[in-house]
């Protein structure tokens, strides 16, 4: 049986795994090693057919942001838009959370993942998502 | 040595602006027709047609011949993001160099208005939480997950330049709004010509830092148009189209290879590099020969990048490169004398074919008060998320 406090979330996407240790999997290439985030039928490094599910790990460094102040109505803004790349090399875009000012973003910072719930459906489900904090 | 080269015979866009009195075939139709006439030929001399457009809806192509002259020829739909113009420009070249066609025309056209954002999605909340699509999402990831928008995507690409060289910063990115804003004053088809300070730039509201207001390309409306002709076609026409006549020398379409980041950022850089240094190596002529560059710069952030991926500055160089005033019209490498998309326009399925008209339209001397004195080389550079990068290299020379 599932525990009761994760009875009712799921994750914003497949690749985010909760739980006691949150973290993003990888369908990675058995032929070449790249690494994805979304199904497969081949890979586009190498060709081959073949995937493994790998843990991603969860400390990476900042290395392009945006933040941004104008989006679809119903996104709050300002937010701090990210592409970081994690110590085992897999870069992967979210928002930088736990700024109390979104100009404090600096390229190269320190950041780990985090996780959080951004939304509940009709049902009481509650959406997990996750972001990148400063160490 | 070229005798089955590619040549742009008649060149012609529409200003770029707001036209909500007319559509999409009027715009493409006008300057169609304006292209056929500076060319000194009609529709009865093609033998091609591609139309490029991105929102239109399917069979565009067959409807604008249905307007300027419905003759049976085969019409190419073309669409493949920012870079559709350049593309529809590509399939008739590449119908000419075939031996397919003698003369083919190549439109690109777009009416968007005043679309705002052109991604990131509205975010509907779903009532039940269901993962759906290739990653599984249970709602729209659109800023929550980062940004989709495209302000954001490229300011990105330029932070992420940042982050990698030194000497590039929010000014740097600003002076490039600054000198197209400044050019487009010059240019009577841009849809803005008007002059902002730097501070002015600077202190715009910000879209997605650091690309603010006066940093990204409007939304906005128009038509371009080229015919080409082969080699061999045109030594039979006149003698002054012949003299008016400029050279393809190079035609090149990528896509984005591989790299490990593509998949949640899009490479607009690899792309890039690779067109350009095939289109080097095709055309026989590197970055120091160009007089003029009419580059892709939907954002500021994506300009400052470009003139590091087509090699007009030393690797890493960019920043210095803009604060050095290089890209500027009496500068080392004139970039955007039209003004850029940022105030020419970029009407998206337009903007590839106007690029090639800018520099048709220098390297035949008749560019008005913009003129860049003795053009003889020039490179038209546009790119499409997703990802697809056009370059065409145009020389001025005897037929």
């Amino acid at each position: 049986m599932p525990e009761a406090d994760s009875a009712n979330q799921v994750p914003i996407v497949g690749y985010l795994q909760l739980g006691d240790d949150p973290h993003l999997r990888a369908n990675e290439c058995t032929g070449c090693g790249a690494r994805y985030f979304d199904r497969r039928n081949a890979c586009a490094k190498c060709g081959g057919t073949g995937f493994t599910e790998t843990r991603v790990g969860g400390a990476a460094v900042l290395k392009a942001f945006s933040v941004v102040h104008n989006a679809a109505p119903g996104i709050p803004v300002p937010y701090v838009s990210a592409i970081v790349e994690t110590t085992d090399g897999t870069s992967v875009r979210s928002n930088v959370v736990g700024l109390d000012d979104p100009m404090k973003a600096e390229l190269g910072m320190q950041v780990e993942l985090t996780t959080y719930v951004c939304g509940t459906d009709d049902d009481g489900t509650e959406c997990v998502a996750f972001g990148y904090a400063p160490v | 040595m070229s005798g089955d080269s590619v040549w742009v015979l008649g060149a012609n866009m529409t200003r770029f602006a707001r036209y909500p009195e007319l559509d999409a075939l009027d715009l493409a139709s006008e300057a169609c027709l304006a292209a056929f006439a500076d060319g000194g030929v009609d529709v009865h001399d093609m033998d091609i047609l591609a139309a490029g457009s991105l929102f239109q809806p399917l069979g565009f192509g067959q409807r604008l011949q249905k307007q300027i002259g419905q003759t049976g020829i085969p019409v190419f739909n073309v669409s493949n993001a920012c870079a559709t113009g350049a593309t529809a420009i590509r399939v008739a070249y590449m119908a000419i160099k075939a031996g397919e066609a003698e003369m083919g025309l190549a439109v690109g056209v777009e009416q968007m208005g005043k679309m705002g954002l052109l991604a990131g999605a509205n975010r509907l909340e779903r009532k039940v939480y269901e993962p759906s699509g290739r990653h599984g999402s249970v709602t729209s990831v659109d800023g929550i997950l980062g940004t989709e928008t495209m302000p954001g995507v490229f300011a990105q690409a330029g932070t992420g330049y940042a982050y990698e060289n030194e000497g590039v910063g929010f000014e740097q990115f600003a002076k490039v709004a600054y000198k197209n804003h400044l050019h487009s004053t010059l240019n009577p088809l841009a849809q803005y010509q008007k002059e902002f300070s730097l501070e002015q730039i600077m202190g715009s509201p910000v879209q997605s830092y650091p690309n603010t207001t006066l940093m990204c390309c409007p939304t906005g409306d128009g038509a371009a148009a080229v015919v080409l002709v082969s080699e061999e076609r045109l030594r039979s026409l006149p003698k002054e189209a012949q003299q008016r006549a400029v050279k393809i020398s190079a035609s090149v379409l990528t896509s984005d290879p591989w790299v490990e980041s593509g998949q949640v950022q899009p490479d607009v850089n690899t792309l890039t590099r690779n067109a350009a240094a095939q289109a080097y190596e095709t055309a026989g002529v590197g970055p120091e020969d160009l007089d003029l560059v009419e580059l892709h710069d939907c954002f500021a952030t994506a300009e400052l990048i470009h003139y590091d991926n087509l090699g007009l500055c030393e690797r890493g160089g960019a920043g210095e490169f803009i604060d050095s005033g290089a890209p500027f019209r009496d500068g080392r490498i004139p970039v955007n004398v039209s003004g850029g998309l940022i105030s020419k326009g970029h009407p998206i399925g337009a903007t590839g074919v106007a690029n090639v008209y800018e520099v048709a339209t220098h390297l035949r001397g008749e560019a008005g008060d913009r003129q860049i004195e003795g053009a003889k080389v020039g490179l038209a550079h546009v790119i499409g998320l997703g990802s697809a990068c056009g370059i065409h290299i145009l020389e001025k020379a005897a037929a």
